[in-house]
């Protein structure tokens, strides 16, 4: 038994069984973000698989895997996509360090 | 909603509705056929490769092959019914002994002819003019080429295949095929190397005639998007991979209603080796013949009696019908 069930992926609209109003909302937004626009629906796509391994969340990973081989994506473009994704997380990490310098500073002679 | 990024689902799993012919009453949609124009012609089952997502199960060691008096069949009814479009296939019909006779007697009675030729069979014996024989009979050469990368090629193909197709496709292109200028043509047919839908055609295109020209200075006509059909060698991937459910839920939930009258077997009618009649090459490999109504083999073919058939089906036909739509010409719809 783990806490993610891959089959709970499909089961997301049971989310609108109480405030249906509101899941119908998420539901217009969601999918109208995804629509060509300035940005392509295949670059959607790939913004979309980044944001999931930095939140990793698996259903999204799952999702927008997928969504990305059906808008003509290869796994170069994917693993640059999740690689640029990391690598800001990594950034952001690393900053925080100049926080424990200054820390460090405040205590140190 | 979406049907190109069905990310989430905003409806409940589709489960209940597989039947397809119930899907299109549900759509008040029927399934008859049109004007007849494409006449395709499966050759055989004998092929150089072994594609993992053949629908035929073709291969080295298949044996059916269309005698000589069956192609007389094939040609007598082009003769005597004027058929606009041959469309030849396999297996690699190449290797068939009848092919280059079948190709020049259709030429010869007017007909437009394509074959659907998997490139590496120009390296087998004997089949080395093939670019050259195609260009004197200004076939149409329809070639499968799933990625213009090496890895998911060779994934799909057979180790090796990518190398030898491109070498082929050049060998296409010196002949004068897919310059656009007028000349013979060349299209290409991308197959999704897994199980997904394929990407919109339009897009796809414009990738692989970027990448082939920058990286091995390859051109070609059109780029035709085909989606895998959950039969035979496919779906045994499917099932071997645990994705046959999911896979069929992802048809199923992509039916485009707009696809239904463009599809393929409305106006094409297939014969296999053995000169019986089917709705298309896919119902061919499953058995499943022409409505019994209507003559079942090629020696009693008419096209008057074949007008306004009903199209047999199956769920594989979800596979025509989802998003863009699916047919031997690639998307027929907008997903």
């Amino acid at each position: 038994m783990s806490y993610y069930e891959e089959d709970q992926l499909e089961r997301f609209s049971e989310l609108g069984k109480h405030r249906p109003d509101l899941f119908e909302k998420f539901m217009a937004w969601y999918q109208a973000c995804q629509e060509d626009g300035a940005l392509s629906r295949r670059e959607k796509a790939l913004i979309g698989l980044a944001v999931a391994h930095v939140l990793q969340c698996p259903y999204c990973i799952d999702a927008f895997s997928l969504s990305c081989l059906e808008a003509g994506s290869n796994m170069e473009q994917m693993t640059e996509a999740i690689h640029m994704a990391s690598a800001i997380r990594g950034g952001a990490a690393l900053i925080h360090g100049l926080q424990a310098h200054n820390s460090v500073s405040k205590v140190s002679m | 909603m979406s049907t190109v990024l069905p990310v989430i689902q905003a409806e409940p799993a589709v489960r209940a509705v597989v039947d397809f012919d119930e899907k299109l009453r549900r759509h008040g949609l029927e399934l008859r056929a049109a004007t007849l124009d494409t006449l395709q012609v499966n050759v055989g089952k004998l092929c150089n490769q072994m594609c993992k997502h053949c629908h035929v199960d073709a291969g080295p060691k298949r044996t059916e092959i269309m005698t000589p008096e069956t192609v007389n069949q094939v040609i007598d009814a082009i003769r005597q019914f004027r058929i606009p479009t041959v469309d030849i296939t396999g297996g690699a019909p190449e290797l068939n002994p009848s092919f280059r006779y079948l190709v020049r007697a259709a030429r010869a009675l007017g007909s437009q002819v394509m074959v659907r030729h998997n490139l590496t069979v120009m390296f087998q014996p004997s089949q080395t003019d093939l670019p050259e024989f195609f260009r004197q009979h200004q076939v149409e050469v329809v070639s499968s080429l799933p990625y213009f990368l090496e890895q998911q090629t060779d994934a799909q193909r057979g180790h090796g295949v990518f190398q030898k197709s491109i070498i082929a496709l050049r060998r296409l292109n010196a002949a004068g095929y897919g310059i656009e200028n007028g000349g013979p043509v060349l299209n290409l047919v991308y197959n999704p190397v897994g199980a997904f839908l394929p990407p919109p055609q339009k897009s796809i295109e414009a990738d692989f005639r970027r990448e082939l020209m920058e990286r091995y200075g390859i051109s070609f006509n059109q780029l035709f998007t085909i989606t895998n059909m959950p039969i035979k060698r496919f779906l045994d991937y499917l099932r071997r991979s645990g994705n046959e459910e999911r896979y069929m839920r992802k048809l199923v939930e992509a039916f485009n209603p707009a696809t239904v009258d463009s599809l393929m077997c409305r106006n094409l009618v297939s014969v296999d080796w053995t000169g019986r009649l089917y709705d298309c090459d896919f119902n061919q490999m499953l058995g499943l013949g022409v409505a019994p109504e209507v003559p079942q083999t090629i020696a009693d073919f008419n096209p008057e009696k074949f007008a306004r058939r009903r199209i047999m089906t199956g769920r594989h036909c979800f596979g025509c019908t989802a998003g863009a739509g699916s047919s031997c010409g690639g998307a027929i719809a907008s997903a």
